[in-house]
């Protein structure tokens, strides 16, 4: 019984000893819609550099206000803040990659990909408009598909979270009655027809999959994975697309980052015959001031890598990483607003 | 509890023997006295915070929305609008299932162990209860969503429909998801708890009392009606409140067979919500403070909630024993 009590302090000081320098430690929190990236970039980084980054997939609300309380280094979110709300928190923040969220049925002879759906479609569901699957106005848009009469239960997410966000945006920017009865916001007063609430992206895919004639909504991974049947949308300029990494590269693609102050974009909606309606950027939000100046740089320095080294990650994530041109901007709004003691920081 | 710490005050200090053993043990009485006061007090202190922290922290919710927060049904994050309604609805309503499933059940089952099975096969479904008790919530919910929710949409909620002629309690839709579908998930999480805890209590019924009963030519119903369970009562009312506690405050299984929807149904089929199940879904996602303050004050509604429940069950207790027979 005396062995370990010398064995081990001896170890942990070899330990010690053996780690070179000490590892710094940086701690994010938010979104759990890109943690599944984030942390492949997380473990890949620590590899490369000793640089340890913990990120807790705690929910976008969560990582706006544990930024806001200095609790944690970075913070992540779905939704982004205005530019007053980011002057307002001292913060700053910037898209890190682009997703996106997919309506998906479970309804007798629909495939993947088959249901057509326009955006007055979509809300009309949802609204409770449309009761029936058998409705004339989906029948006129799918006169190929031999849709039953059943009744349609509509799925939606019962938590909190930036997808809802992603796709209430969408639903009020392609509908007055939805924006004035619903509105957009990480969790809404969800019309009476939008009754069953799953918990988390799988709780949403386990009600559509159990619930014959349901529409649910989910992120692109979910339906990949689960095999569901996602539909096609109609979008601004009036194409039928279907949800790839393609058709949401080319919605990201139109986004003018350039001209949007804090980098506050609401990307549903965009125009482009092959952009897909319903995609988000998730973006990380830091302090402008840094009380430590070497722990901003090195998390920097790992956004940075991200950025130039983490596409292929994000790819086969399904992900669409942010063009070159809107790294450069990124990067140079570090430069301009990101400060230590009044002296920028070094990278 | 209390009948318990009633005997050890009053019996005191053992009477001393010889002066120098009484000033020994009356100060090892003493410091064993105040160590059991000071473990006592530590959970008194930590209800006492518990409200203390969910009043404070609701304050901007209790100022905004008054009383009316317990009468509205309104639940809109868009524009910070909070009621508590639907939520104290769906918690009542699913633990109130539970417990009408659960306790008849488990007493059925514990006397049949205690006094009717052979000690054998006693012996192996008493293992299964405790193993049952020990199945984690999560597995409850998960099982629920995917095995049971279906069976209740394809079976149960088609006959009850049935049986009951169409009446509005069981109103489509039939989706196998809602407040009946957890209420009885909840009835099984509890009925190992109640069912455990009533055969300890009727094992401890003096055989010498039984035997009496049996030996006046008492049959076994008799026995069990008029001996065990007069005796057991408190430790039955007790194991009924553990159960109750757990189902009132059980957040991981109900959340995910109940649906998550905050309007009140007069259908058990429809989907609803509970106190716990709405804090476990927008705790997290939260950031405004006044829909925080909103779920705290739900928090708060619940341990009230919780508090009348028992205080209820105490008046009841207090009614049903005979002054005299008071233990």
């Amino acid at each position: 019984m005396r062995k370990p009590g010398i064995i081990l302090p001896l170890g942990l000081l070899a330990l010690i000893a053996g780690c070179g320098p000490a590892p710094v430690a940086i701690t994010g929190a938010g979104a759990t819609f890109p943690y599944p990236l984030y942390s492949r970039w997380a473990h890949t980084y620590e590899g490369l550099s000793a640089v340890q980054i913990n990120y807790q997939s705690i929910g976008s609300g969560g990582g706006i206000s544990k930024i806001k309380n200095k609790t944690v280094d970075f913070g992540a979110s779905d939704a982004p803040l205005t530019a007053e709300e980011l002057e307002q928190a001292g913060l700053v923040q910037f898209p890190m990659v682009v997703g996106g969220v997919v309506p998906v049925v479970h309804v007798a002879g629909v495939g993947p990909g088959k249901l057509r759906l326009t955006p007055e479609l979509l809300a009309a569901l949802y609204l409770g408009e449309i009761k029936s699957w058998d409705d004339e106005r989906l029948r006129a848009e799918n006169p190929d598909l031999k849709l039953p009469k059943q009744d349609v239960a509509v799925v939606r997410r019962a938590d909190g979270s930036g997808t809802t966000w992603m796709f209430t945006s969408y639903l009020s920017a392609v509908s007055s009655e939805w924006k004035s009865k619903v509105g957009a916001d990480k969790a809404v007063d969800w019309p009476n027809a939008a009754r069953w609430g799953g918990k988390g992206n799988e709780g949403v895919a386990a009600y559509v999959e159990n619930i014959d004639g349901s529409i649910g909504y989910v992120e692109y991974a979910y339906a990949l994975q689960n095999n569901m049947a996602h539909v096609q949308l109609k979008n601004r300029s009036g194409k039928f697309v279907e949800p790839t990494i393609k058709t949401f590269q080319a919605a990201a693609a139109n986004a003018d980052w350039q001209h949007a102050p804090g980098f506050y974009l609401v990307l549903v909606d965009q125009p482009g015959e092959a952009s897909w309606p319903i995609t988000g950027a998730s973006f990380i939000l830091l302090h402008k001031e840094s009380t430590d100046a070497q722990k901003t740089s090195v998390m920097l320095k790992f956004f940075d890598w991200c950025y130039r080294h983490g596409p292929a990650d994000a790819e086969s994530r399904h992900y669409v990483p942010m063009p070159s041109q809107v790294v450069d901007l990124v990067e140079a709004s570090w430069d301009r607003h990101l400060r230590s003691g009044g002296k920028p920081i070094a990278r | 509890m209390a009948p318990a710490a009633e005997t050890a005050m009053a019996a005191g200090p053992p009477r001393p023997r010889g002066n120098r053993r009484a000033a020994r043990s009356s100060l090892s009485d003493l410091v064993f006295h105040w160590a059991t006061a000071a473990c006592a007090f530590v959970v008194v202190l930590v209800v006492a915070g518990i409200l203390l922290e969910l009043v404070r922290h609701s304050q901007l919710s209790i100022e905004r929305f008054g009383l009316g927060f317990l009468t509205s049904n309104a639940w809109n994050p868009v524009i910070q609008d909070f009621g508590a309604l639907s939520s104290i609805y769906g918690t009542v309503v699913s633990t109130l299932i539970a417990m009408l499933l659960a306790v008849p059940l488990s007493l059925v089952t514990a006397l049949f162990l205690v006094d009717l099975a052979p000690p054998r096969l006693s012996h192996f479904v008493g293992m299964g209860l405790e193993l049952l008790a020990a199945v984690p919530s999560i597995i409850y919910g998960m099982w629920g969503l995917f095995v049971f929710a279906p069976f209740m949409a394809k079976y149960v909620q088609p006959a009850l429909y049935e049986i009951s002629g169409g009446i509005r309690l069981f109103e489509p839709p039939m989706i196998g998801i809602g407040v009946l579908t957890a209420g009885i998930i909840l009835a099984l999480m509890i009925l190992p708890y109640i069912c455990a805890v009533t055969r300890d209590v009727f094992r401890m019924t003096p055989p010498m009392l039984k035997e009496s009963a049996y030996g006046m030519g008492a049959t076994t119903w008799e026995v069990t009606r008029q001996v065990t369970i007069p005796y057991g009562l408190r430790g039955i009312v007790g194991a009924t409140f553990l159960g109750l506690g757990r189902a009132i405050g059980e957040t991981m299984a109900v959340t995910f067979v109940i649906g998550n929807n905050h309007k009140i149904s007069a259908s058990l089929f429809a989907a609803g919500n509970t106190i716990s199940s709405t804090l476990a879904n927008e705790f997290n996602e939260a950031s405004e403070e006044m829909y925080r303050s909103a779920l705290v004050e739900l928090g708060l509604v619940l341990f009230l909630l919780t508090l009348v429940f028992q205080a209820a069950a105490h008046l009841w207790l207090r009614r049903m024993t005979p002054k005299g027979a008071r233990r």
